[in-house]
């Protein structure tokens, strides 16, 4: 079965291009960049080039970028790093909807007693900047707020949150997880508030195992992980060449495809958006109203149970996601959606579509046939909702 | 993605009895919305009233409360009332070649509805049992145990005793029950040792005659070494705000501020007090 992959803010498909840049670099040239010798060296080349193209997509300067394993350890070195900087501060800011990459390791810190602020969204998953505001003190190390929301593709006014960090706080640092936004929209360091910033090479078509810390200079930093130079020194650890090679090549191609990513993969979106709703009652959009992500769709339907469309979708080779209960393993529906205070009766039946550049017209095609009827199905099993269903 | 087996998987993609029969002899319905499952089950008895000739069901859940739904339906059709009764979850699940263990709920569901709709057949007392919400006609002989998904403590007894559950967590798994603010979970662990017939923790002795010097000490570092560290296990938090005499005032913070179990776990504050420090002590929540 051919698949119908919309299920890009999980993971994406490694484009070709980049798979062409990495290869050579397994089996021929393998050399360590570290090494004295010519053949190490012509790594440690290629790889200069790939943080030149990681830097160039977020304007940043070459020596601004770190290279690490995934998105998760860059987050975890930002926070880490901005407690081991203000060792006498106990206040850390984040926000109810964080992805767990930064929300376990703050509810964690919070049981070894540091005070943990975490932003409320409203019922579109916006903050409150004035809740900011009232949060930063003195006391606090880090406010960490991610750019875009996994879930529903909620995009926070990041430059807006960092002036207030940089006006409230005492040299506060300012992070920012930026694993969903980085190649789908803008960014640009060069003019930016922010201090630290994490991306993941597997969400923008590089591989599994490769991510970014942007760090500012000048921002004070301790690594995460210690032992040898490498990274000048944050983040020691042999590169990962070959993801370094793809990152930077995957980096090269965002920028020339973020006109698309704006224009045509947003246009399949909102068709797919307006199709659903048009042809689904009873569904809404999470997060529809505020300022979103062009490629992700987060849909909720009122009296059905989410992993069962999952499936069913799945038996027609659509992939998608869910922020129900029973896909995760958990027992209630995910932190972003009852933060957001998405009601009950829908809570556990949402999607999430999210689309790429691969992506094609017949793929929303496919689901705008496939999806209406699988709901249906799906309420008429149900013991709820018929009275409302049928009004 | 969950490891299901062929046999779920075809009972889900091709259910078995979906629907409602008009004039059935027995309905039982258990679940909610919020819960995220729900099964309602529709029995048609023979004309002796003995033996089941139909069974019908609809069911709001997963792919596995679907599958298991359409599994007891089968199984059941043909059973008398009293072969059905003898019906376990475990063989729900067994009938479907078996089910991931977090998701042994379903089969706990499937089995509870059954009950139910046998029991408000017969006439007699509906059985104490979980997912308390949907159906407010029920006389719950059971104490709640679990707010969050509505558990009774006869309930956990029961799947504990069927299941053989031994952690907190298979619990949650079979039943919910802590699976949401885990507020809870205590309370959990000391229903499976009563189960068990294990002996419940070795009692720790409680300091004779307190000087209020030092009863204060003992609140503050039982709230610290004992219960602090349980909330935070699940993302809350409590505060001392102050303490009169007995009387200990405390506030919730993070995840048990708002909780609607927190109630609960202010009970749980104060059978630990009591417990560990003395046995007067009254536990307020208070605005902080």
């Amino acid at each position: 079965m051919n698949e119908i992959y919309m299920d890009n803010n999980a993971t994406t498909k490694v484009d070709e291009a980049v798979f062409e840049e990495m290869r050579p670099y397994f089996c021929g040239l393998y050399g360590n960049p570290s090494s004295m010798h010519f053949f190490g060296g012509q790594v440690q080349k290629k790889i200069d080039e790939a943080r030149n193209r990681v830097a160039a997509l977020l304007g940043a300067s070459p020596d601004e970028i770190v290279f690490t394993a995934c998105g998760t350890e860059s987050d975890n070195a930002a926070v880490r790093s901005a407690l081991e900087i203000f060792p006498d501060r106990r206040h850390v800011i984040t926000t109810r909807v964080e992805h767990p990459a930064v929300l376990t390791l703050c509810r964690n810190l919070s049981k070894r007693g540091y005070r943990v602020t975490e932003l409320n969204v409203d019922g579109e998953g916006r903050l409150d900047l004035d809740e900011l505001r009232r949060a930063v003190d003195e006391d606090t190390a880090i406010v960490s707020a991610m750019w875009a929301n996994n879930e529903t593709g909620v995009v926070f006014p990041i430059e807006e949150l960092g002036a207030i960090v940089k006006e409230k706080g005492k040299g506060t640092l300012f992070h920012t997880d930026a694993v969903q936004a980085v190649g789908k929209i803008p960014l640009n360091m060069a003019t930016s508030t922010v201090d630290m910033l994490s991306l993941s090479g597997h969400k923008l078509h590089a591989p599994k195992g490769i991510g970014v810390l942007y760090l500012r200079k000048g921002v004070p930093f301790r690594p995460f992980l210690v032992g040898g130079h490498q990274e000048k020194n944050r983040r020691a650890g042999t590169e990962n060449t070959v993801g370094i090679i793809a990152l930077g090549k995957a980096c090269e191609l965002a920028a020339r495809h973020m006109e698309d990513e704006n224009t045509r993969v947003k246009a399949m979106r909102d068709r797919l958006q307006q199709e659903l709703l048009a042809r689904i009652p009873h569904a809404r959009i999470n997060g529809g109203a505020a300022e979103r992500l062009p490629n992700t769709l987060s849909i909720a339907f009122e009296y059905v149970e989410g992993e069962a469309i999952l499936m069913l979708l799945s038996e027609k080779g659509i992939c998608a996601s869910s922020g129900s209960a029973c896909t995760s393993g958990s027992l209630e529906p995910s932190h972003v959606l009852r933060a957001m205070g998405v009601p009950f009766t829908c809570a556990h039946g949402s999607i999430r579509f999210s689309l790429s550049r691969f992506n094609t017209d017949q793929d929303v095609d496919a689901v705008i046939r496939e999806l209406p009827p699988i709901i249906q199905r799906l309420r008429e099993m149900s013991p709820f909702g018929r009275e409302f269903l049928n009004r | 993605m969950w490891d299901y087996t062929d046999k779920v998987r075809e009972h889900f993609l091709n259910p078995r009895n979906v629907g409602e029969i008009q004039n059935a002899d027995a309905v039982g319905e258990v679940g909610s919305l919020a819960c995220g499952d729900a099964l309602k089950l529709y029995i048609k008895l023979d004309d002796q009233k003995e033996r089941i000739v139909d069974a019908k069901f609809q069911t709001f859940g997963c792919a596995s409360a679907i599958a298991s739904s359409s599994a007891l339906t089968e199984i059941i059709k043909g059973r008398t009332l009293d072969e059905a009764l003898a019906v376990t979850n475990q063989e729900i699940a067994d009938f479907l070649g078996g089910l991931p263990e977090e998701k042994m709920h379903c089969s706990v569901m499937g089995q509870e509805a059954l009950e139910v709709a046998i029991a408000k057949y017969r006439g007699g007392p509906v059985p104490a049992h979980g997912h308390g919400h949907a159906h407010d006609e029920t006389e719950d002989q059971g104490e709640i145990v679990c707010k969050c998904f509505g558990l009774t403590d006869t309930f956990l007894r029961k799947v504990i005793a069927a299941n053989k559950l031994t952690t907190a967590e298979q619990v949650t798994h079979f039943t919910k029950a802590g699976g949401a603010c885990g507020g809870c979970i205590p309370k959990i662990k000391l229903l499976i040792d009563e189960v068990l017939g294990s002996q419940p923790k070795v009692e720790q002795k409680k300091p004779e005659k307190l000087t209020n010097l030092r009863k204060m000490q003992l609140i503050q570092e039982t709230l610290e070494k004992e219960i602090r560290p349980l909330l935070w296990a699940d993302g809350g938090d409590l505060e001392l705000v102050d303490i009169a005499g007995s009387e200990v005032q405390i506030a919730f913070r993070k995840a048990c501020a708002g909780c609607a179990a927190s109630g609960n776990t202010a009970k749980f504050v104060e059978l630990k007090l009591r417990d560990l420090v003395a046995d007067d002590i009254v536990v307020l929540e208070v605005e902080g």
